[in-house]
């Protein structure tokens, strides 16, 4: 059975271009903050949004996801807070994730996070930390509920590996765009395009690109060959440097407008 | 019972593995091949072995506590002096083998992370005797509580990043330093200081240590004639504790028993016995015991002893522990510092307040054994960083 985000792809494939996938963190600026921000991306024309779930210990981010994950749980955000950001998403008809290191999904439970993404409309989860060797009880979960289970793979993962990896990806497959933490970069690495091929060796998949993306300009060259463009920190970041929640709606809405155009003048 | 130490995976039973970003996979079965192959390596092993006897000062010493003892029931205290080894503490034992492992990647750049500062300057000093950059996360909260061991690691050569993010304390910095081998690890090691992380660090870690038990175990035959009843060690990442339990693991009639640090006390919440009072979790890349909330955040770990303020443990003693051969028990701060002041005042050592954890250990242990048991401590490091926070504790104006 297709989840909403494999139709995303089936629809963007047929309009040839590539989809854009905005991720923003449960609980960020503020719970309410957050629901906003959601629907305000939903309007300006992103294809599908990821819903951080903010830890403690984040080793894959760079210093502007680390802030808002501590504001948030300053907050006090818990799982209910990501299920409920996440039904929001769903809501409005795009595509919605969860991303979430692994800990808080197995406190939670490995077969109750699962059913909980599915029951709130979410099309699966991604998993930067958790490796396939260690993965076989969430695989089963994600199964069972029927969503997708999405790896992230780096420059330095192996053709041998990235078979393996792609092989119990579903959804799509996340691409890191260089070694290194997530954060806006003045250039998107040319290791993207390469690690974009070589995936595409081993799976039938959609590649989405992560790392670093903030411009439109970006966006457009990430698009000419990835199936989707990823963008977090460049919005946390408005978020963040706004004088005030609407001033950052706004200015997130605007950045998404421009990125949505991106993706369509790739190809 | 059968005591399964690591499969290809670094599981030991339930614990271990690999929680790490893809990124970072190459480097770690790099690792992995690098230190399988160095142990069967002869020139390895005899260049390390070298290193040890002329750098370390291995074999380290065992010393008998007599004076100690008679606070202990009277039971026999036998102290195996790695707080005499260069540097200070075990520390050493873990570094140079790495350090010769990076030179054999053909790596020039070793990162670390510190929390006391122990394993900061073991990790300088290895540099620098072997000619690699090296550069040390600490925690910003921990370069002001040890801002002399920043300076030591600073005249080694080293470059000192503090981190400001999260508590600021040791979990932060080894976020940072995960952070940074992200994204050099083409020309980088971690030079991980615990028996944690993803494998292979547990049990190369592991590896690099157990010459203390290995050591300890035939100094101890030798000078008494059988095993000692109980062999004790600190725990905060575990790495002394590992080093001197290993070679007495098929020994069952020896008691491994760990001391964690209790803090105010666990039933506080201001602790940093991860066994004694935490759950089942994943922490920096490896399945454990972790000090976390509901939903799985990491809770902020404490205790006198910088050394062992953390909030996880390595998977090898969380399995230990689950199996029955390994017991756990908490040891408060105050505690741990009485037993600081009437060991520097019967022996003549002053110890690291992570060592007086396990000889406040002894004290309890020698009284519930009486005078025929033997015991062996691992004296894992000596006091001196300490003296600061004991004059503090103490009260004696500096």
């Amino acid at each position: 059975m297709s989840t909403a985000l494999d139709l995303v792809f089936e629809k963007t494939r047929s309009e040839n271009r590539a989809a854009l996938i905005a991720y923003i963190p449960a609980g960020f600026p503020s719970k309410s903050g957050c629901e906003k921000a959601v629907r305000a991306l939903a309007e300006a024309g992103v294809d599908a949004i990821e819903i951080g779930y903010p830890y403690s210990d984040p080793i894959m981010d760079g210093p502007t996801i680390q802030e808002a994950a501590e504001i948030s749980l300053k907050g006090g955000t818990n799982a209910a807070d990501v299920f409920s950001a996440l039904k929001v998403a769903s809501d409005t008809g795009v595509a919605s994730v969860v991303m979430t290191y692994w800990n808080p999904i197995e406190k939670y439970g490995v077969k109750e996070f699962a059913q909980s993404i599915a029951d709130n409309g979410g099309s699966g989860v991604i998993t930067p930390d958790l490796t396939i060797e260690e993965s076989a009880r969430w695989l089963e979960a994600v199964d069972n509920s029927g969503i997708n289970p999405i790896y992230v793979v780096a420059p330095s993962t192996s053709d041998a590996r990235l078979a393996k990896v792609t092989s119990k990806t579903g959804g799509f497959v996340y691409a890191a765009s260089v070694m290194g933490v997530t954060g806006a970069r003045t250039n998107v690495s040319v290791d993207a395009s390469a690690l974009v091929a070589r995936v595409k060796n081993t799976t039938k998949l959609p590649v989405s690109v992560g790392l670093g993306v903030s411009t439109r300009e970006q966006a457009k060259q990430v698009a000419a060959y990835a199936d989707g463009v990823i963008v977090g920190s460049a919005f946390i970041k408005l978020l963040l440097d706004a004088k005030s929640e609407q001033e950052g709606l706004d200015a997130i809405s605007a950045l998404a407008k421009e990125l949505a155009l991106g993706v369509r003048e790739g190809r | 019972m059968t005591i399964q130490l690591g499969d290809v995976l670094g599981h030991f039973g339930q614990y271990g593995g690999r929680f790490v970003p893809e990124a970072l996979i190459g480097a770690l079965d790099e690792l992995e091949a690098a230190h399988n192959a160095a142990k069967t390596d002869r020139g390895f092993q005899a260049e390390l072995t070298e290193l040890h006897r002329t750098y370390t000062g291995r074999p380290s010493i065992i010393t008998e506590a007599k004076r100690f003892s008679e606070h202990a029931g009277g039971a026999r205290i036998l102290l195996k002096r790695e707080d005499l080894n260069h540097t200070g503490s075990h520390k050493i034992n873990n570094v140079l083998g790495q350090a010769l492992l990076t030179k054999k990647m053909g790596k020039k750049r070793i990162i670390a992370e510190t929390g006391a500062g122990q394993h900061g300057v073991a990790s300088a000093t290895a540099a620098a005797l072997l000619g690699l950059e090296c550069v040390v996360y600490m925690g910003e909260e921990d370069t002001r509580r040890q801002a002399l061991n920043v300076a030591r690691m600073k005249l080694l050569g080293a470059e000192v990043v503090p981190v400001t993010s999260g508590s600021r304390t040791l979990k932060d910095a080894i976020n940072e330093a995960m952070r940074d081998w992200v994204t050099n690890v083409a020309t980088t090691h971690y030079m991980l200081g615990t028996v944690a992380g993803p494998h292979p660090f547990p049990t190369m870690v592991r590896d690099f240590h157990k010459i203390i038990g290995e050591e300890a175990r035939e100094q101890v035959l030798a000078l008494t004639g059988k095993l000692p009843d109980a062999v004790l060690a600190c725990v905060g990442g575990g790495s002394n504790a590992i080093g001197i339990f290993h070679a007495f693991i098929p020994d069952e009639g020896v008691r491994l028993i760990g001391l964690e640090a209790g803090g105010d006390g666990i039933e506080t919440g201001r602790h940093a016995a991860t066994i004694s009072g935490g759950s089942e979790g994943v922490l920096h890349g490896t399945r454990s015991y972790v000090l976390q909330d509901e939903n799985g955040q990491t809770i902020e770990s404490h205790s006198i002893s910088a050394g062992l303020d953390y909030p996880g443990v390595g998977p090898e003693h969380a399995y230990l522990h689950d199996i029955g051969r390994a017991e756990y028990r908490a040891v408060n701060d105050d505690a741990a510092m009485a037993a600081f002041s009437l060991f520097s005042r019967t022996e003549g050592i002053i110890p690291a307040i992570e060592t007086a954890h396990a000889l406040a250990g002894a004290l309890v242990l020698g009284n519930e054994l009486g005078p025929q048991a033997t015991l062996l401590i691992n004296l894992s490091g000596r006091g001196d960083k300490d003296v600061q926070t004991a004059a503090d504790y103490f009260g004696i104006p500096l």
